[in-house]
């Protein structure tokens, strides 16, 4: 852990509610750049709410988020707007937009960002990166509702790469699919992970197993704060009874 | 004694809470839907230019909703005329038939029902949109696509909405007086010429622009009040149907309240520029 930080959190806190109960209690936490982090947790521990925190969508009751360098209290609105290109997510349900094709999915961010290409050459890139999560042609043209839920995890990828961006956030990518698309999807991150030096993902996951297999870090999360941070082997070495119960049954289970 | 008194007291102090917390929660959520609206419309003028997308809401609320405003006109046109003729049938004025119904429908139902119409129509369909699109985290996924939602989602619609209102109230207006011609001139037989001679005499442009501008600020309105229930949608379906249906309810209500005052305040604007 001693390269550059990616993500820096000090100290974070949030509450809902002017104070009277908090979500997170104060969260500390260094993501080296170009590592896979995984953030791990009981359900209801503050893990979405810490994601949304790094990609600016709240603000923080106190405490500090940097993000490559820049403090996102420092950002005005517009600013961080901007700033949020430099992160590719896919989102649980994938979040495709349900009026546009998997084609004109995977172009929106390009058509948004990148004004200096031509139509034709967004098309290509559009497609290479369809490619590269390995969605066949003939789908490319259908709508959301016309493809499989592994179909829509590929797409929202392929979106999520399409702006080549310097931190990709997964958010329960495995949620709800069968095993076989839980693996393709693991793979998928690992690959995605590797297409550019100095990625970050950071990948929010109830799925232990693959926590544990493509994970360089990985971050546990209890009541609003970091129970353990370290390298899948420290979570095996640990002596704190929680992380060692979480892991245990975690892993049985899967 | 005493006790009634004290559950007297605790009644009416019970109630003063209640209208205090309704008050506040009014005027809190009354400067929210300002703050929505004027950030909203700041970004109308940013950039990127969003006029595909204004294009596009425009087809809906305006394009769609031809048929429908068509429909609903000429019958209010027939059924108008009709009550109408009956009436002045009693004191020998049916010639006044054709004036009356004009200056009714051009200055206010026209624009009213217009926007009820689209309202319900366009207004309730932009909540379920926006609705299901934060539900489904496709507003998240905006946010973190660095795409500025309130300029590509709401200021677009409010736009579509602010053009489409009285060029629809135009459509109404028409199209009823159609139907008011038809009953008028066609049913009972009523003097064509005389019909359309005092239409002539009695309408004037400002009646017309009356309405219209009538039609704007109706279609501001429900755009922003159905954008910001879609907008800020909290839950899962349920959710989505409670913003729907608080957007058109509010919508509805509104148009009806807001007409009332413009109606006093053009009246107002004619006493003070002299214009009769």
């Amino acid at each position: 852990m001693k390269n550059v930080s990616a993500v820096s959190i000090r100290d974070l806190k949030k509450s809902f509610d002017g104070g009277k109960e908090f979500v997170l209690k104060g969260i500390n936490l260094e993501i080296p750049k170009g590592s896979l982090t995984a953030i791990i947790g009981f359900s209801g521990t503050g893990k979405s709410v810490m994601l949304k925190h790094l990609l600016g969508l709240f603000k923080p009751t106190s405490g500090e988020i940097e993000v490559l360098g820049t403090n996102l209290a420092t950002l005005n609105d517009d600013e961080l707007t901007k700033f949020r290109c430099k992160f590719g997510v896919l989102f649980q349900s994938a979040a495709l937009f349900d009026d546009m094709t998997v084609l004109e999915n995977v172009c929106f961010p390009l058509f948004e960002h990148r004004r200096d290409l031509k139509e034709s050459q967004v098309f290509r890139i559009a497609e290479e990166k369809l490619v590269q999560v390995g969605l066949e042609s003939k789908h490319y043209h259908k709508l959301p509702s016309q493809i499989s839920g592994g179909m829509q995890k590929r797409t929202g990828l392929a979106r999520a790469l399409a702006l080549d961006p310097e931190i990709l956030i997964y958010d329960e990518p495995t949620t709800g699919l069968d095993p076989i698309l839980t693996e393709m999807v693991d793979n998928l991150i690992l690959s995605s992970h590797k297409i550019k030096e100095g990625t970050t993902s950071i990948m929010v996951s109830h799925d232990l197993s693959a926590a544990f297999r493509i994970a360089d870090y990985i971050a546990m999360l209890d009541s609003g704060r970091v129970l353990l941070y370290g390298t899948p082997k420290d979570f095996f070495e640990t002596d704190i009874e929680l992380v060692k119960k979480f892991v245990n049954k975690g892993i049985k289970h899967q | 004694m005493a006790n009634l008194s004290q559950t007297l007291f605790n009644g009416v102090s019970a109630l003063g809470g209640w209208v205090l917390n309704t008050t506040r929660g009014m005027i809190i959520e009354v400067g929210r839907i300002n703050l929505f609206f004027t950030e909203s419309v700041r970004l109308i003028f940013a950039k990127p230019s969003r006029f595909p997308e204004i294009i596009r809401h425009m087809e809906f609320i305006g394009n769609q909703s031809i048929g429908i405003i068509c429909l609903t006109g000429v019958f209010t046109g027939l059924a108008l005329s009709f009550q109408l003729y009956l009436g002045f049938k009693l004191f020998n004025a049916v010639n006044m038939v054709g004036p009356t119904v004009a200056l009714g429908i051009t200055r206010e139902l026209g624009p009213v029902l217009t926007g009820l119409i689209v309202a319900a129509r366009a207004g309730g369909a932009m909540a379920a949109r926006l609705g299901t699109m934060r539900v489904n985290e496709q507003i998240d996924a905006l946010d973190v696509m660095g795409v500025n939602t309130k300029q590509y989602l709401i200021a677009p619609r409010l736009v579509a909405a602010f053009i489409c209102m009285p060029l629809l109230v135009a459509v109404f207006d028409f199209v009823a007086m159609l139907g008011s011609y038809f009953l008028c001139v066609k049913l009972v037989q009523l003097d064509e010429a005389v019909f359309w001679q005092k239409i002539a005499d009695f309408i004037e442009v400002k009646h017309i622009n009356e309405g219209l501008i009538k039609g704007m600020i109706f279609g501001l309105y429900f755009a922003v009040i159905c954008t910001y229930r879609g907008f800020n949608t909290t839950g899962g379906a349920k959710g989505v149907g409670d913003a729907t249906n608080e957007g058109v309810v509010q919508s509805m209500v509104g148009i009806i309240i807001l007409d009332y005052f413009i109606t006093n305040l053009i009246r107002f604007y004619y006493n003070i520029a002299g214009i009769s």
